[in-house]
């Protein structure tokens, strides 16, 4: 049963084709990696995904519902920077992921007590309990990514988008990090779409990883073909590369 | 060493920091001498000393015919329309630039109209206030409005449309109304810029205020300095000059503090 169904989708910058024909089919709680080039238009089909832009062409339903219109609750997002607000404490921030649906974007009284109580439980259980009044700024990069995916998570979505979450870590933090997501997935059984330029990575915690390229090319101008998916790997073995190749892929023809 | 590494100590940075104070001070003294030893009744630049007697006798002797001491009396009316005109200009700012910068429909509505009016030099309105609003408080707290509010909407909209794109985008996903986005992600970014603009427009706010008043107003720091200026009362101007000065620093020195105090996570360099 197809939870997000991608069908015929295409995005266009101008007269620039960045994505064309994506079609895809995600199952609930899929974990799926996106890879590929530098400005092949992962980030932008992230956006799409989320509805922070409409596509020139095609549609993405999630559940069966009518394709959204704008971003909302039931899609979570975490950004490679400026995913957590610098002017809210760390405790605030936690908060806030579930607070910002009330009328004034804040609780008051018993419920905001409540709250903070279950934003200072999240917090101890991702590490951060000793830093719940710093500002974000004073925090490392690792711990403002988690911080980051504890407030996404906070809002309880039903697909979770992460772009390069771990591009600006060091290797130690990143695999910490690695752990810490891979707990959270088997507690919420989350759906996730994760772009990431680290293959091993891709494949470590993806359940599919997604290959985005052109299909076609033209050596005089690069920019007139956008791209789509190319390869589709099941991933789910022991995260070891390569295996099965999924059916009903465009394998590209050799140049 | 490159000059650009060489660094001050702190006696040294102190040193520096009085030192083109202590340089106006003796080049004014030096000046005063060498004109009053030529004539003793020169009164362009009285001495230092002359100036400290009338800067006493200014904030301590009462007015002849009333008693009161006008100094204060000059300060605080200046005081309270310069606020008045400020608080205006920060809350309208405030609303308005989080408008144009938060929602394209009021950005497409009126940026292009405030761009437009910022360009109206306000003093030549001046006479149109006078005549609207008559020769009281009102005209000149609406100078100050006039002058300083375009500035700070400009600013201010620009300040919030910067907001970076991926924490309105954030705050949708955590399910937040606009309004909310508003009061909980805009507002609280810009409260920093606020602080900032209102310093920057301190400047012509008092130059709006001297203005007002020095052509229609019976009290007021500027009042004073253009009616003795009949007299070439230097030395009474000097002293309201240097009062003014101080204000307008301690002002500023106290908004930075609040921005410090209240918006820590905002790193300023001013
Ligand atoms: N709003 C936009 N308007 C015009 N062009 C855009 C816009 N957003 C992205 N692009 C272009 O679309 C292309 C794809 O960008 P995208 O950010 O999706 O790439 P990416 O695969 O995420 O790259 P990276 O791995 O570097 O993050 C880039 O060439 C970029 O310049
Ligand atoms: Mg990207």
């Amino acid at each position: 049963m197809s939870f997000v169904t991608v069908r015929d989708l295409f995005q266009t910058y101008g007269n620039r084709p960045i994505i064309e024909r994506v079609n895809v089919d995600v199952a609930e709680g899929e974990f799926i990696s996106i890879v590929g080039a530098s400005g092949c238009g992962k980030s932008t089909f992230l956006r799409l995904l989320l509805a922070q832009e409409r596509p020139t062409r095609g549609e993405i339903r999630i559940d069966g519902a009518e394709p959204a219109r704008e971003p909302g609750l039931d899609r979570g997002i975490v950004f490679q920077r400026y995913s957590v607000f610098p002017h809210m404490t760390v405790r605030d921030n936690i908060v806030a992921g579930e607070s910002f649906r009330a009328g004034w974007g804040r609780f008051f009284g018993d419920a905001a007590k409540a709250a903070r109580d279950r934003a200072d439980q999240t917090l101890a259980r991702i590490g951060l309990d000793h830093v719940a009044d710093n500002y974000p700024a004073t925090l490392s990069g690792g711990m403002q990514q988690r911080l980051a995916i504890a407030q996404a998570l906070a809002a309880k979505p039903r697909v979770l988008l992460l772009d390069e979450p771990f591009g600006a870590l060091d290797p130690g933090t990143r695999l910490s990090m690695h752990d810490f997501l891979q707990d959270l997935r088997a507690e919420t059984g989350m759906t996730v779409f994760m772009v990431t330029h680290d293959l091993e990575e891709a494949f470590k915690l993806g359940d599919r990883v997604l290959v985005f390229d052109k299909p076609r090319w033209d050596p005089h101008d690069p920019s007139r073909y956008g791209a789509t998916i190319t390869y589709d790997f099941d991933a789910r073995d022991g995260g070891i590369p390569f295996q099965t190749l999924k059916e009903n892929i465009h394998v590209p023809e050799p140049h | 060493m490159r000059l650009i590494n060489i660094k001050p100590g702190p006696a040294l940075a102190l040193f520096l920091v009085l030192l083109p104070f202590a340089a106006v001070l003796v080049a004014y003294a030096v000046g005063s001498d060498i004109r009053l030893t030529a004539n003793p009744s020169d009164k362009l630049l009285p001495a230092p000393g002359t100036v400290g007697d009338t800067m006493m006798r200014l904030l301590t002797e009462g007015d002849r015919r009333t008693g009161r001491i006008l100094f204060w009396y000059d300060t605080w009316a200046s005081l309270q329309r310069l606020w008045l005109g400020i608080a205006i200009s920060a809350s309208v700012g405030l609303v308005f630039g989080l408008l144009i910068g938060l929602f394209p429909l009021m950005r497409s509505l009126l940026a292009q109209f405030v761009a437009v009016l910022s360009m109206i030099p306000p003093l030549a309105l001046l006479p149109i206030l006078f005549i609207v609003f008559g020769l009281g408080e009102l005209s000149k707290v609406v100078l100050i409005v006039v002058g300083t509010l375009p500035f700070i909407i400009r600013d201010l909209s620009q300040r919030t449309y910067e907001i970076p794109q991926e924490l309105l985008v954030k705050a949708q996903t955590l399910g937040a109304s606009s309004w909310v986005i508003a009061i909980r992600v805009a507002l609280p970014q810009v409260m920093p810029r606020l602080i900032q603009a209102v310093r920057l427009s301190l400047g012509p706010a008092w130059l709006f205020l001297i203005a007002a008043e020095a052509i229609a107003a019976d009290l007021g720091l500027g009042y004073r300095i253009f009616l003795v200026r009949r007299y070439l009362a230097m030395d009474v101007i000097l002293t309201y000059v240097i009062w003014i000065t101080i204000l307008a620093f301690a002002m500023d020195w106290l908004l930075r503090w609040a921005s410090r105090r209240f918006y820590p996570w905002a790193e300023e360099g001013l």
